[in-house]
C-alpha cells in the first residue's frame, strides 16, 4: 500500500483490459526561470477501455499539462523530456507531427473548460462540427452535414436543423458544452479527454452536462479523462481517481478507495477541505443581539438594464433586481446564492452604490442610502466595504501592499502613520506577516492575495462587508482558510457580511441565512437548515439536487 | 441591419452638415479672405473690390453665404476655382485619377504585405524574421517618407537611371507600360509607412487570436496546421483589421502631400497645397467636403462589411 501511489495498480491477471492509453515515466520540464523545473514529474497511469479516470488536483498541480501532453498540444515552451504515452501501438511522445494530427480529433478528442471561448465565433455550430470530419476526410459534405444533425440530437439540443445554422454567440454555455461534446464524438473516438469541463458553468448546467458525459460514455464505451478540482464531481462519475499535487502523483485507484479511505495526507487533506452541504445551522456564542434596528434593511430594491434603442423599437429590457427586500442584523451573514444572470452580483454593487437603483430603499443604520448623491454617501464609504473575486486583477500590480491597504483611510484623513500601524495590526490578524507591508502583490499567492483584499476591506472598521464570490476563485483548500479567516473576523468585530457566492456547499457553511434568487427575484430565504434540508421551492429544490457528490445532510 | 444602416446614415449626414459649417467658418475668418490675391494688383481700386465682393456674393452676411453654398452644393455646384475659372468638381476629377493611382497602388502593396509579415510575424514569435520585422518597421516609421523619396531617385533614377525621377507619364506617351514605369518608385516608397503601420497592427490581432480557446479546439480536431491558420486564426485576426482599412480609404483619395511634392505627381495633395497657397477657396471648401465624406464613407464601409462578415453583429 505504501508506494500504491507511485505506481498504477496492474493486476497479474492475463484477462485484464489492456488499457486504451498508458502513461509511463512522464516528465514535463518547465521553462527555466519558473517556480519550479517541472511541470509534472515521473507520473505513469493506465487509462482502462470503458472506464472514467480522474485526475484531480489543485491550480499548478500539473494536471492540465498532463492532458495537453496526451494530445500532442503543449505549447512549444514547454518540452517533454522524459516517458512515453502508449495508445494503441502508438507512443504519442515519438509520433511525429503528422501522425499526431491525424490522432486528434479521431482517436482522441478533447472538450475545454470555458465553452464561451471554444468555439469560432464567425462560424455555424454545424460547420465546426462537421469540420472535424472534414478534416479526416470522411464522407462527402451531405454526408457530413447529415452527420452533424445527428450528432446535435444525441447531445440533447433542440431542434438540430435549426441549431446546425446557429452562430456560437447564440447559444449558452451549457449548449455550447454539449456542441464540443458533438464534435468529440463526430469520429467515435476511443478517449475523450475534458478538461475541466464544467468548472465554469451553474450547478444546474454542470450536473445536466456530467451526465450527459456518463450517459455517452456508457452508450459508446469510451474511455474519459476528466480533470477536475472538485470532489464533488470526481464523487459524481469517477470509476478510478489520480491525485496529482505538484507534479507527482500521490495517490491513485478506484473511485471508491480513493474517497473513502484516502492513504495519502494531501489526499485526506484535499477531502476534508471540500466544502460539505451542511444542513446545521450557524452556531453563535451569542444570542442574536437585542438591537431593535437591523443593521441593513432593503426594502423592494429594483435594476432594471436596457440596451438598443427605443426610437427603433429594439430596445430589451433586463430586471437584474427585482423588488428584492431583506434585512441584515450585525456580527450575522446573509448569503446570496443563484446561478450566472439572476442578480445576485448586481445587487452587490447595488449595495455598495458602484450603481443606482431605479426605486426602493436601502435603509443602512437606519437612514436609506439608495437615493443619496455620490458626494454625499462619500462619509458613509468607509463603512461598507467589498471584497473582491478575483484576487489577481482586484489589486494594482504596482503599488506596495501597504500603500495597497493605506491609501483607502489616509484619502479619509486617518494620519499615515496611525493608518500604518493598523495596517501591520490587520495584515497579522488576516494571517500573513506584518513585513508583507512593504512587499507587492504579485509575490503572494492567490489566498495570500484574497487574505490582502480582506485587510484593505478592514481598514476602515466597516460595518458592513459586502463579497462578491470571494472564495470561488481559490483551490478548495485555500477556500477553507478564508472562510476560517472571514468567520473568525466577524466573531471578532461584529461586522455584518452579505456574502455572494453560486457554490451552495460554500454558503451552507458560513451563513446564519440564505437568500436564493433566481432572475432577480428572491424564490425562497431562510436558515441553511431550511434551504438544504427542506427547500420550499422548486426552484431551490433543483439547485440543491445538482450539487454534485452530495446528498444534503450526509 | 436595416435599422442599423438608417442610424448610420443619418448620424453622417449629421457630421458632415457640421464639419461643413467648421470650415465655412474658419475660411472666411481668415485674413485676407478670398478677395485677397485681388489686392496686390495696383490697378484695383476699393470701388472695384466693392464691385467684386458684390458680383460674387461676398457682401452678404456669413449665414446667407453659407446656406447658399450649401444649396449649391446639393445640386451639384460646387462653385468655380478662382484661380482658372473652372469648375470645383472638373478640378477635383483631373486630379482625382493620379491620386486614385497612386494611393490605390501603394495600398495593396502595403496591405498585401503588411498583413503576411504580420501574420508570419505572430506565428513565429521572437525569431529572427519576427525581431528582423520590428526593427524595419521602426526604421520604417522614424525616417520621413521624403528621404525615402529623395534616396529612391537618386539611386534608381540619377545612378542606375531604371526609373524616371518625377511625374505620372512622359508628355507624348500615354501608354500603360510607362504609366507603371513612372508609378513603381512613389508608390512603393509610399507604402513603406503603412506596411509598418499595417504589419504591426496584424501581428497584435494574430497574436489575440492565437492564443485564443478555439484555436486549440481547432487543433484538438485534428485540422492541419495551414487549416488552422487561414480558416479560424487569420479569419479573426482580419475583423479589427477592417476598421483601419476603412480609415484608409480618406487617405486613398486624398493624397499624399509629401511624396506627390517629391514626385512630382499630380494628385490632390498637391492640388490641396496649391488652392490653400492662391486662396481658392471654392476648391478648398470643395477638397475638403470631399475628404470628410470619403472619411465618413470609409467608416461606413468598414462598418458595414464587419457587420456583414461578424455573425455577433448581423444577428445580435
Amino acid at each position: 500500500m505504501s508506494d500504491s501511489g507511485a505506481h498504477p495498480l496492474q493486476t497479474a491477471d492475463p484477462a485484464a483490459p489492456q488499457p486504451v492509453l498508458s502513461m509511463r515515466d512522464l516528465t514535463v520540464s518547465l521553462p527555466d526561470g519558473m517556480e519550479r523545473a517541472h511541470a509534472v514529474k515521473g507520473i505513469s497511469f493506465d487509462l482502462l477501455p470503458g472506464q472514467i479516470l480522474c485526475i484531480i488536483g489543485e491550480s499548478g498541480s500539473g494536471k492540465s499539462v498532463t492532458a495537453h501532453a496526451v494530445m500532442g498540444l503543449l505549447p512549444p515552451s514547454i518540452k517533454v523530456t522524459q516517458g512515453a504515452i502508449q495508445m494503441g501501438g502508438t507512443d504519442i511522445l515519438a509520433a511525429g507531427a503528422e501522425t499526431l494530427r491525424d490522432l486528434r480529433g479521431r482517436k482522441i478528442a478533447m472538450i475545454f473548460q470555458d465553452p464561451l471561448s471554444a468555439l469560432n465565433p464567425l462560424m455555424t455550430v454545424g460547420a465546426q462540427i462537421a469540420e472535424v470530419m472534414m478534416a479526416h476526410g470522411v464522407g462527402t459534405p451531405d454526408s457530413r452535414r447529415a452527420r452533424a444533425l445527428e450528432l446535435l440530437d444525441e447531445v440533447g439540443l433542440p431542434d438540430p436543423p435549426l441549431m446546425y445554422r446557429q452562430y456560437p454567440f447564440r447559444l449558452s454555455g451549457g449548449q455550447r458544452q454539449r456542441v464540443m461534446i458533438a464534435m468529440a464524438l463526430a469520429l467515435e473516438t476511443s478517449i475523450l479527454i475534458a478538461d475541466e469541463p464544467t468548472t465554469a458553468l451553474d450547478v444546474t448546467t454542470q450536473a445536466q452536462i456530467l451526465k450527459l458525459i456518463r450517459d455517452i460514455q456508457a452508450r459508446k464505451g469510451m474511455s474519459v479523462m476528466f480533470i477536475t478540482h472538485d470532489f464533488g464531481v470526481v464523487a459524481e462519475i469517477a470509476d478510478s481517481v489520480v491525485v496529482m499535487e505538484k507534479g507527482h502523483i500521490v495517490e491513485q485507484g478506484s473511485a471508491d478507495a480513493v474517497l473513502r479511505t484516502p492513504s495519502h495526507p494531501y489526499t485526506k487533506r484535499l477531502i476534508a477541505a471540500v466544502p460539505h452541504l451542511t444542513g446545521t445551522d450557524r452556531a453563535h456564542p451569542v444570542a442574536a443581539p437585542a438591537k431593535a434596528e437591523p443593521l441593513l434593511r432593503v426594502e423592494g430594491l429594483v435594476k432594471t438594464y436596457r440596451s438598443g434603442s427605443k426610437l427603433f423599437g429594439t430596445e430589451r429590457v433586463v430586471k437584474a433586481v427585482d423588488g428584492v427586500s431583506f434585512d441584515l442584523w450585525p456580527g450575522r451573514t446573509l448569503g446570496v446564492v443563484g446561478e450566472s444572470g439572476s442578480g445576485k452580483s448586481s445587487l452587490g454593487r447595488l449595495l455598495v452604490k458602484l450603481m443606482d437603483s431605479d426605486s426602493g430603499s436601502i435603509l443602512f443604520e437606519g437612514s436609506d442610502i439608495a437615493a443619496l448623491k455620490e458626494d454625499r454617501f462619500r462619509a458613509l464609504r468607509p463603512k461598507i466595504q467589498m471584497i473582491f473575486q478575483d484576487p489577481f486583477a482586484s489589486l494594482n500590480p504596482r503599488s506596495t501592499i501597504g500603500h495597497i491597504l493605506t491609501v483607502g483611510p489616509v484619502a479619509h484623513g486617518v494620519p499615515y502613520a496611525k493608518a500604518r500601524a493598523s495596517a501591520q495590526d490587520l495584515l497579522t490578524m488576516v494571517g500573513l506577516d506584518a513585513g508583507a507591508f512593504g512587499r507587492y502583490p504579485h509575490e503572494f499567492s492567490g489566498g495570500q492575495r484574497q487574505r490582502v483584499g480582506i485587510a484593505r476591506a478592514l481598514m476602515f472598521e466597516p460595518k458592513l462587508l459586502v463579497a462578491d464570490e470571494a472564495v470561488s476563485a481559490l483551490d478548495v483548500s485555500i477556500q477553507a482558510q478564508i472562510l476560517e479567516l472571514l468567520d473568525k473576523i466577524q466573531r471578532d468585530t461584529g461586522v455584518g457580511m452579505i456574502f455572494i457566492t453560486h457554490d451552495l456547499r460554500v454558503a451552507s457553511q458560513i451563513c446564519d441565512e440564505i437568500a436564493v434568487m433566481q432572475r432577480g427575484k428572491i424564490v425562497e430565504s431562510g436558515p441553511p437548515s431550511q434551504i438544504f434540508l427542506n427547500p420550499q421551492s422548486a426552484y431551490t429544490r433543483e439547485l440543491v439536487a445538482a450539487i454534485p457528490g452530495e446528498q444534503p445532510g450526509s | 441591419m436595416l435599422v442599423f444602416l438608417l442610424n448610420r446614415l443619418w448620424q453622417s449626414v449629421i457630421l458632415l452638415l457640421i464639419v461643413s459649417i467648421i470650415g465655412f467658418t474658419i475660411l472666411n475668418l481668415m485674413p485676407g479672405g478670398p478677395l485677397a490675391q485681388f489686392a496686390l494688383d495696383p490697378g484695383m481700386t476699393q470701388a472695384d473690390m466693392d464691385r467684386l465682393a458684390e458680383q460674387m456674393g461676398l457682401n452678404r452676411p456669413l449665414p446667407v453665404q453659407y446656406f447658399d453654398w450649401l444649396m449649391r452644393m446639393l445640386r451639384g455646384d460646387w462653385g468655380t476655382s478662382f484661380r482658372d475659372g473652372v469648375p470645383v468638381l472638373d478640378v477635383i476629377g483631373r486630379h482625382l485619377f493620379a491620386t486614385l493611382l497612386l494611393m490605390g497602388s501603394s495600398t495593396v502593396i502595403a496591405i498585401g504585405i503588411g498583413t503576411w509579415i504580420g501574420i508570419r510575424g505572430a506565428t513565429h514569435r521572437y525569431s529572427m524574421f519576427d525581431y528582423s520585422a520590428t526593427v524595419g518597421a521602426m526604421v520604417a516609421l522614424s525616417i520621413p517618407t521624403f528621404w525615402f523619396g529623395l534616396v529612391g531617385i537618386y539611386v534608381f533614377s540619377l545612378r542606375l537611371g531604371w526609373l524616371p525621377a518625377g511625374n505620372m507619364y512622359t508628355i507624348g506617351d500615354g501608354s500603360v507600360l510607362n504609366y507603371l514605369h513612372h508609378l513603381i518608385l512613389p508608390s512603393i516608397v509610399l507604402s513603406l509607412v503603412n506596411v509598418a503601420v499595417w504589419s504591426r497592427y496584424m501581428r497584435s490581432a494574430t497574436l489575440d487570436v492565437i492564443n485564443q480557446d478555439f484555436v486549440k479546439t481547432a487543433r484538438a480536431k485534428g485540422l492541419t496546421e495551414r487549416r488552422v491558420l487561414m480558416k479560424h486564426v487569420v479569419g479573426n485576426a482580419l475583423l479589427p483589421m477592417i476598421t483601419l482599412a476603412g480609415m484608409q480609404l480618406p487617405s486613398i483619395l486624398g493624397g499624399a502631400l509629401v511624396t506627390e511634392t517629391v514626385f512630382t505627381w499630380p494628385g490632390m495633395g498637391r492640388l490641396f497645397l496649391d488652392s490653400l497657397g492662391y486662396s481658392d477657396y471654392p476648391v478648398v471648401m470643395g477638397l475638403l467636403m470631399f475628404s470628410a465624406f470619403l472619411t465618413v464613407l470609409g467608416n461606413l464601409i468598414a462598418d458595414v462589411v464587419i457587420a456583414m462578415v461578424d455573425p455577433r453583429i448581423r444577428l445580435g
